[in-house]
């Protein structure tokens, strides 16, 4: 076991190979001119055009009216990976601490309530859902995009896992102190849960960065439009028969997928450790 | 359901705590999913003022229409490959990054990169690798002589379709088979290498069995991934084309339900998925408790 043999790193190499030549494919493409790609097709090596596209897609709206810049998309989506991340995160937490550390009548009937929730994704539930939005009065705006999303209990799992693997004594030398259930949750539950909190941080952001069904039928009006479903518009100029703008089209689907992965890549460590223990 | 021997004394307090949950999952979940059920036994009108209680009559149209058999049984075949494939790559993967000792970080980072990828992000990057003004793989596959015309043919659209899925789920299922594999006592894998020389039985005979349990699980993850979050790649890639050949129950949901308006039948295929899961989820129970673990 103390030397590599070298079939390993070719598998592993094919395999990363097979996972990121795609994503180089259409980075390499965006640094190109719209008529090198309609001529010649995807680029292999990066191109003469530079990030100018890049600079393209951030202040040119790909709608009808002109707020939905690529710069607004990514603002959006910034505050719907940032928003559903940290409410998630303060909803499940406090529902947790209810039901793992107090006793009382309706618990068990409200535990399985919210496990109930696993059973039916949104997906499935779209067309009523939307009706509820609309009734009301959330459509177009950004509670309506958040907020219907965090009804979902995995995380809420997460942190009542977590909790019953806090060690008893302190709950119990917390009560000798006279601390009351407020003052244990926030002095010693919140710190010891910092690190469960930037796992689980990581795995949400990506998760509401990345929604693109209910802020396809959340959103009509531009202004909302997030970055992963803005991308429909250059999928129907291509469907109607137009020439898009390849270069500009490629940028901003390189933005759309930049800061999740820049998320995963940079705190890897927390990342596989969210991803490991929410799905548990 | 908690083992806390010592808990905090009866008050208001956990009711506060519980509370914005609570009122979250009611409103947008209990309330919408109530309203699946209720329209799943209504027709409406075609000009939607009126709508009338009919038992039963949407499942029957649902199972007598050869378009949703034809769906369900895509749905299947589907998930089932999609599952396949992408479990045994991320195996193979998660086995060698396990071997090696230089360079196994580099590779870790580099093999979960795509897990960021929104599904829908996925779905328009393959839609211009696939192009057939731009992209590069369709002509790639015509030269190879195959006459690949997703556009147009129902098992080539598939094929792409289940390409582009299995692309995007590697990496989850990497990272799973690579804890698991990680979590393996040192000394079961020292005992093993002493009592078994050749490294391919050693797999199939020690470790594989250790990782069934993660395996079992995973399955379960690529199912739920193949039904329902595959939604953004199937809308940005085919949007079920060729002529519904590539649409899955829940694009079929999305179809009926937005596009079409039949908000009876979209309805009941609502509730159909949610029976699917809960089989899904019985069976997941029943396999825990009959305990894979070794």
């Amino acid at each position: 076991m103390t030397k590599d043999h070298w079939s390993d790193h070719l598998i592993l190499i094919v395999g990363v190979l097979f996972l990121l030549t795609p994503l180089w494919l259409l980075f390499a493409s965006s640094t190109h001119s719209v008529d090198t790609l309609i001529r010649e097709g995807l680029q292999w090596l990066p191109g003469g055009e530079g990030l100018a596209p890049y600079g393209q897609a951030l202040t040119t709206a790909s709608g009808f009216t002109d707020t939905a810049t690529g710069l607004r998309m990514l603002i959006n989506s910034m505050i719907m990976g940032v928003g559903f991340a940290v409410g998630k995160i303060i909803v499940s937490m406090a529902a947790a601490y209810a039901l793992v550390y107090f006793r009382f009548p309706l618990a068990t009937f409200l535990f399985w309530a919210i496990f109930c929730t696993l059973l039916l994704p949104l997906e499935v539930r779209i067309v009523p859902s939307y009706e509820v939005v609309s009734d009301l009065n959330l459509l177009n705006s950004y509670t309506g995009l958040i907020v219907p999303l965090i009804a979902s209990a995995t995380a809420t799992f997460y942190f009542r896992q977590f909790y019953k693997t806090v060690p008893n004594e302190l709950l119990e030398a917390a009560t000798l102190d006279n601390a009351g259930p407020w003052r244990f949750f926030k002095d010693i539950l919140v710190p010891l849960s910092r690190t469960m909190m930037a796992a689980i941080f990581i795995i949400m952001f990506v998760v509401g960065w990345n929604q693109y069904l209910w802020p396809l039928i959340m959103t009509t009006e531009e202004g909302y439009y997030t970055i992963v479903m803005g991308l429909k518009h250059i999928l129907s100029v291509v469907r109607e028969g137009r020439v898009p703008e390849y270069n500009v089209a490629f940028a901003l689907v390189i933005l759309a997928m930049l800061p999740p992965v820049a998320v995963v890549v940079l705190f890897q460590r927390w990342f596989i450790q969210g991803l490991v223990e929410s799905e548990k | 359901m908690s083992d806390k021997r010592q808990r905090l004394p009866h008050s208001p307090v956990p009711y506060l705590f519980i509370a914005p949950q609570i009122l979250i999952v009611l409103i947008f979940f209990f309330w919408p999913a109530a309203q699946a059920l209720y329209l799943s036994f209504m027709l409406e009108d075609p000009w939607g003022l009126s709508s009338q209680f009919v038992g039963f009559e949407n499942y029957r149209i649902l199972f007598n229409d050869p378009e949703y058999l034809g769906t369900f049984v895509f749905t299947m075949v589907y998930s089932a490959l999609v599952s396949f494939f992408s479990l045994a790559i991320a195996l193979l993967l998660a086995v060698k990054a396990n071997n090696i000792v230089r360079g196994q970080s580099p590779y870790r980072v580099l093999l979960t990169w795509v897990y960021a990828i929104a599904p829908a992000v996925a779905g328009i990057t393959a839609y211009f690798i696939f192009n057939r003004q731009v992209g590069v793989l369709s002509g790639l596959f015509n030269d190879l002589g195959w006459d690949f015309a997703p556009e147009t043919d129902g098992f080539d659209a598939s094929v792409m379709l289940i390409l582009v899925s299995v692309w995007k789920q590697i990496p989850v299922n990497f990272v799973f088979f690579l804890a698991g594999l990680q979590g393996i006592p040192k000394s079961i894998r020292e005992a093993a290498h002493i009592d078994c020389e050749n490294p391919q039985r050693r797999f199939w005979t020690i470790t594989f069995p250790l990782l069934a349990p993660t395996a079992f699980f995973l399955l379960v993850i690529n199912v739920t991934y193949a039904f329902f979050e595959t939604f953004g790649l199937i809308d940005t890639l085919t949007q079920g084309r060729p002529g519904g050949s590539t649409t899955t129950l829940v694009y079929k949901v999305y179809q009926d339900g937005f596009l079409g308006a039949d908000l009876g039948l979209s309805s009941a295929q609502s509730v159909v998925l949610m029976l699917l899961v809960l089989a899904l989820t019985v069976v997941q129970f029943r396999f825990i408790e009959r305990k894979i673990h070794y």
